[in-house]
Formats: C-alpha cells, structure tokens, sequence
C-alpha cells in the first residue's frame, strides 16, 4: 500500500445550486463550501439526514452535476471545469461510481455490462470477461444469468450486477452509494470485502452507507454533509 | 446528283458534328454534347451513327452498312439507301473495300485498316445510366474517375448468375481513363476494339458523340478472380465452318431445329466463295438473316 | 492530442430565416456527440453542412485528414471531399432507403464502397461482405437478397454495414433509429454501442430521442431555432440541464 500524502480527491468550496427556469425561475441552493480530500487508500463515509446532500455530492464529484464554483480535483483534474472528454477519460481510468441504479442497453448479456469497464479501457475481451466471471461468481449471480440481459433481474441481482461492474476495473477512486442496501449477509460480506481489497490496493473511497456496521467496518472517517448545508438567508 | 445538300446535313450542321468528332478524339472514351437533328427516320434507328456518317462521308468514300452484322436487313439496305440517294456515294457489302462503315450491334470479322472508320449507332450512351439515373451526378463521377459503380454491376452478375453475365454493351476503360458503353456489340468483339481504324459513336436521341482513336488501349472491366472472357457459341459455323466468327443462332422449324451462322454476311460470303463448307453448306441458300431463316 | 473535427462558427442561411448559426466544437477520436432538439431547431442542417452536403454560408470544418493533416473540408476540392465520404466519413441516413441502392443486392451494397477505392478481387470482396453482414447480425445467406425483401431494421443494419466496411473514422448519423420499433432499436443501439468502440469510432448522431443520445453519446449538444443552447457531457446536460429549453425537453420525457 502507497498511502501518499496528496489527497486522490481533493474537493474545496464546491456550492450548487439548481435553477428551475420552467416554473417562475425559482433558484434553489443545495450546498455551500463543500469541502473535503481522501488520501489514496482512504475510505470516507458521508453521513448526514436523508435530503442533506450526499448523492448530490457524489453526482458533483462524478461530473454527472455541474458545480456553481469551488474545485473537485480527482488525480489533478479540476471536474469542476473539465471539459467533457476529460471526465470520460477520468470516469474510464481513474473514477469509478457503483450507483443505486443499474442503467444498461436492453439485450446486453449480464457477463458483457460487468466487461465492459474492462473493454473500454481495452482489455482483451477474454481477460475482461473471466475478470467479470469471476466477480459474478463472488456475488452469487447464477451462472445460468450470466448471458441474460440484466434488465429482467430482480432489483437485489441487478444491484449485485451493478456492482460487479463496479469492481471489474481497479480504479484509483471510487464512490460507492449504498453498496450495501437490501443485500443478505453473505453477499453483503462479499461487497465489504472487495472494498476492504480495493483499499489495500490504494484506493480512494468515498461512500454512503446507511448500514451502520458496515459503515463502521470500512470507513476510515466521516464527514457530515450537513455542514455543507446553504444557510437560509437571513 | 440529288436535290439534297451533300449527305443530307447542311454545312453548319456538319462542322458542328466533326468539331464534336475532334473533341471525342482528343479525349478518347469522353461523352462530347452535340445538338442532335431531327433526321428522316425515327429515334432508335440509327439518328446518331447517320449523323456521324453524314459529317464523316467525302464524295470519293465507299460506305458499308451492317446490321448486327448483316448488310441485308432493313435497317442496313434503308441507311445505305438514304447515303446513296443523298451524298451519292458508292457502297459495298464488303468490308475490305469500305472506307467507312456504319455498324449497329457488330465489328465487323475482318481486321479494319487505319485508312477506315468504324460508326457505332449508339443507343444509350452513359454505361453509369442503369446504376444511376441522375445525369449530373454521372458526369461528376466520369470527371472525378469514380467508377466504383461499374464494378458493383458485374459483382451482381457474378453473384446472381455465376459469372459475368453482361454478353453486349461489356464496359470498357479507354486510354486508362474514361469508362465507356461500346455500344451493343457482343463482349466477343471488345477485343477488336484495340484497333487500326477510327472509331466513332454517335447517339441520337441521347445527343452525345465520342471516339476512340486509332490503337488506343481499350480494357473490358473484370474482377482479378472472374477476368474477362470474349464468348461466343461454340459451335462453327454451318454455312461456312468457320470456328472463329461470332456465330447468330437461327431456329429451322418447331421441332428444335436450329442453324449456327455467321453474323458477319460479308465475312461468310466470302468463305463460302472460297470453298469452306459447313454442315448444312451445301443445300443451304447463300442468303443468311432473318429473311432467309 | 488532435482533434478529429472541429468546427469554427458554422452558419447555413434560408434566405432570412436562420438555418444554424454560430456553431462551433472540437471531437475527437473515439467521441460520440448527440446532438438534439426539436424538428426544425437546425440540427440537420447542421448535420448536413458537416458531412459536406450543404455548404454553409460561413465557417469552417476542419477534418484532421490521413495524409495532409487538418484541412477545412468546406474549401477542399470537390474530388477530395467526395473522396472522403468514400472512405475516412460515413453517413448512416434516417430512411435507410435513401442509404442503399435498392436495386442491389445486399453483397453489392456493402461491396460498393470497396470497389470505390480499387479493390478488384470478387471473392475478396464477397468474403468481406459476408463478414459484414455477420457484424451487423444478418445471416450469410441473405448476402444475394435485395434490401427490398428486407425489414426496417434489417435494411438499416445493412445501411450500417455498407458505410463501416471501408473502416472509417467519423460517422454522421441523422435519426438512426427513427421510424424503428423499440425492440429494433434497442438491438440497433446495441450494436452501434458495440461498433463504436471496437473500431474507436467517432459519431456525430442527429436525434431527438433523449434515450438513444443517453446510451450513445459521451457528450451532448442541444440545439433550439438554429441557435448551441447547452453543451456538456451528456449525463451532466440530462441530469443538471442548465438551460431552460433544455429543462423543458428533458422534463417533457415520457416515463415508462
């Protein structure tokens, strides 16, 4: 383990807002000088009420939402100002993101969605597929599934799917939101240690979880998102 | 001496034809516009080659005239009617006198000389027309040598029917550079096509006049695995034995009884005069066509 | 690194009315770019004047060229531009008809592009036509067969085929799935997914189905009276859209 002392996420005074222009141009303000870093090897838990703002933190991290100001560096790229291919290329090699949804083309067989991480970063497509194999046999996906489109699953496979997607590629960052939920305890097991590994091997996490042992099991500290809460203007 | 102007066409109309000539000339294979007159026969019956013929003809020529090789049939004896009561000309069945020689559908067999011109009667002109019908975008693809097409024409040939199936109007590459309509000539007469006489091709209807000059390398288009093949029937001719003529089959009777002769009347006159015989030489007539058969 | 295309303040006037106006952006290699908005918001004009078949009234189209390396294709020669849309660019159109030649079989169809550019070995030829067809899910024997005998989808899998066979690196893509049905048009995606990425294609894709840009594009453009209103990643423009048309068309998405 290489556990450097630059942060692999390095997030300051990031504020977001959102602007319903449809309805009266209503501006809502979400967060305000969010700050935070997460050193390689790090796992980070937000905590925070339901509504407080820890998806939209993740999605801000992702680039999936753009942030009003402030900066999120991830391995030195500002993704705050990025431009568009260079998040790709982030979200390729260096950032990954297990969401809470699974969204894939209709028709994939589920062995190619959990691939294709590995594929885009052009592994051959026999090691991408053992690699993807292997990790849907650690979740218990059975094997008769695997060449089956995931769409049809149920929503604790498609999770479990979600996930072993998640894991194919070895990123340098990872946001996790609830890996963990509605999972039984084996598999549950299962996911904490591919996250246990994935720090070992110098990972950057940062995740939600609302499973309170397992919470305490991987993190390595906490940060309220209610900090990051817009005060109301007075 | 007839009331026409020499060969039908008044002067201007002339000089206007054989600039085009020259241009088709220069510019081997290249379809030159031309206005095209109304002649005193239909579309379809050779407006194009009679024109061309008309502004190629002197007074001291001897014109031949064939029709699918035949100097007999209606198309052939009318043309070279209309020559001989309008420019007064001589003309000849045989081709060796000829000095220009008004073709539909055939080359002649025996090899042409550099002091003869060959005039094909040229129905549609553009060998790009069934692939592509815009005219515009034709011309763009001869200028820009895009003749992809060409190909995609004999590919489907092959793979409908085994192999090149087109047998007439075998598109060629003239001179390396431009693809050209031979005009419907059987692809058994492309070969001769690399010769010492003037081609010219004129189409009527269709306004378009080009040339191949003298020894000017003509290529019939293929595919490296399905090269091009001159066919004809094998069989040898039954007038007159010959093997290496372009043979017209004739049906006898209602009993599948058929004749192989040679489309070439002059070329198999001529055989026969010199003694060959074919299987059914003897007590068959000496005129062949479809008025003797 | 070098972009692929890009493109300077393109503009394409009907008379008075704007076509599109003020355009530009960078692709490059291995992007997909969507670019959406409702009928008549410019987006195939623009298509068009990229692909060379308008010429705008101003701006330029930079093409990063094999040979010469970044030339305007809206000043290159004719010869030159036609040459390229033979091989280097391919152009899948919305009716699949006006894609294929209808009149030839499907072997012949896919064949023409490379008999376009000298290959003259019909077994060869033929051989790379199946393989084709066997990428975008047609089978073997269907190679003789005329597009006519076959269905929507197929025909337009075959439009696929006949423009990727030269291998080229950009493809415009005007509604490639429009006037499909959806199970057509998820296997459609699918495979154009799949293409995409083994050849390291780069897409410019017409549409107006929010579904399709989402599993297609990286990066997304929206388009409202000729006029760029938004562009960002694609995830980012659907998620977080900024503008207030976007808002609209985004928010106008049926749920199923």
């Amino acid at each position: 383990m290489t556990a450097s002392h630059t942060p692999m996420i390095d997030i300051q005074n990031v504020c977001k807002s959102f602007t319903l222009h449809n309805q009266g141009s209503a501006t809502i303000p979400v967060m305000e000088g969010a700050t935070l870093s997460v050193s390689p090897g790090e796992c980070v838990g937000l905590v925070g009420a339901s509504g407080a703002g820890k998806s939209t933190l993740m999605r801000l991290i992702y680039g999936n939402y753009l942030a009003a100001s402030g900066h999120i560096l991830i391995g030195g790229l500002d993704v705050a100002q990025a431009e568009p291919r260079e998040i790709l290329e982030l979200r390729r090699k260096t950032l990954g993101y297990v969401s809470q949804f699974l969204r894939v083309v209709p028709r994939v067989s589920t062995l190619d969605v959990v691939a294709e991480p590995l594929l885009s970063v052009g592994t051959p497509v026999e090691k991408a597929r053992d690699r993807a194999a292997s990790l849907l046999a650690q979740l218990n996906i059975p094997e008769r599934l695997w060449s089956l489109s995931p769409t049809t699953f149920s929503g604790g496979e498609q999770q479990r799917v979600n996930i072993a997607r998640g894991f194919a590629y070895d990123y340098p960052a990872m946001l996790l939101d609830e890996p963990t939920a509605s999972l039984d305890a084996q598999n549950r097991a299962t996911v904490l240690g591919l996250i246990e590994t994935a720090k070992a091997r110098g990972a950057a996490i940062i995740g939600i979880f609302h499973d309170e042992s397992a919470r305490e099991q991987v993190c390595d500290r906490f940060i309220d998102v209610s900090a990051f809460s817009p005060k109301v203007a007075a | 001496m007839s009331d026409y102007n020499f060969a039908y066409l008044d002067e201007q109309t002339k000089r206007m034809i054989r600039r085009a000539i020259l241009k088709g000339l220069a510019i081997p294979g290249y379809q030159v516009p031309f206005a095209s007159r109304e002649m005193p026969m239909p579309y379809g019956w050779g407006t194009g080659g009679v024109q061309v013929s008309a502004a190629a003809l002197t007074p001291d020529d001897t014109l031949k005239v064939i029709d699918q090789g035949a100097d007999d049939t209606t198309n052939a004896v009318s043309i070279r009617k209309f020559f001989e009561r309008t420019a007064g000309v001589a003309t000849t069945e045989e081709t060796e006198k000829a000095s220009i020689i008004q073709t539909r559908h055939r080359i002649p067999e025996a090899t042409l000389r550099e002091d003869q011109i060959i005039v094909y009667q040229v129905p549609i002109p553009e060998p790009l027309r069934f692939l592509e019908p815009r005219e515009t975008e034709t011309r763009k693809m001869h200028a820009l040598e895009e003749y992809g097409l060409m190909h995609v024409k004999l590919y489907e040939d092959i793979s409908q029917h085994g192999s090149i199936a087109t047998s007439y109007a075998y598109p060629v590459k003239v001179e390396g550079r431009y693809v050209m309509d031979p005009s419907p000539i059987p692809k058994f007469d492309n070969p001769k096509m690399e010769m010492a006489a003037i081609q010219l091709f004129g189409a009527g209807r269709e306004q378009r006049i080009y040339a191949v000059p003298p020894y000017t390398k003509v290529v019939s288009l293929d595919f490296e695995d399905y090269p091009f093949e001159a066919t004809k029937a094998d069989h040898a001719c039954d007038l007159c034995a010959a093997e290496d003529s372009y043979l017209d089959e004739v049906i006898m009777d209602d009993a599948g009884g058929r004749m192989f002769v040679c489309s070439d009347t002059d070329y198999c006159r001529a055989r026969r005069e010199a003694g060959h015989v074919g299987r059914l030489g003897s007590d068959a007539p000496l005129t062949t066509g479809p008025e003797a058969a | 690194m070098q972009s692929l295309l890009q493109v300077n303040n393109i503009q394409k006037m009907y008379g008075h009315r704007i076509g599109c106006t003020d355009v530009s952006f960078d692709l490059y290699p291995g992007e997909v770019m969507g670019i959406v908005g409702e009928s008549g918001s410019g987006k195939s004009t623009l298509l068009n004047c990229l692909a060379g078949h308008l010429e705008p009234d101003a701006g330029e189209v930079i093409f990063d060229t094999r040979d010469r390396g970044p030339v305007d294709t809206v000043t290159m020669s004719e010869p030159e531009r036609r040459m390229l849309s033979r091989t280097d660019w391919a152009f899948v159109h919305q009716h699949a008809r006006d894609g294929l030649r209808m009149s030839v079989s499907a072997g012949g169809n896919i064949g023409e592009r490379l008999m376009a550019v000298g290959d003259r070995h019909y077994g060869q030829i033929r051989d790379r036509a199946v393989d084709w067809l066997d990428r975008v899910e047609i089978e073997e024997s269907r190679v003789d067969d005329r597009p006519t005998a076959f269905s929507g989808g197929m025909q337009q899998r075959l439009q696929i085929a006949r423009n990727l066979v030269t291998g080229p690196r950009l493809v415009f893509m005007d509604e490639p799935t429009g006037g499909l049905d959806v199970s057509v048009q998820a296997r459609l995606l699918d495979l154009l997914r799949g293409l995409v990425r083994e050849m390291g294609l780069s897409a410019i894709i017409v549409t107006h189905d929010l579904a399709v840009v989402r599993l297609l594009a990286d990066r997304l453009m929206v388009m409202k009276s000729g006029h760029v209103v938004e562009t960002g990643l694609t995830d980012q423009v659907l998620d977080d859209p900024q503008h207030a048309y976007t808002q609209l068309l985004v928010s106008s998405v049926l749920q199923v």
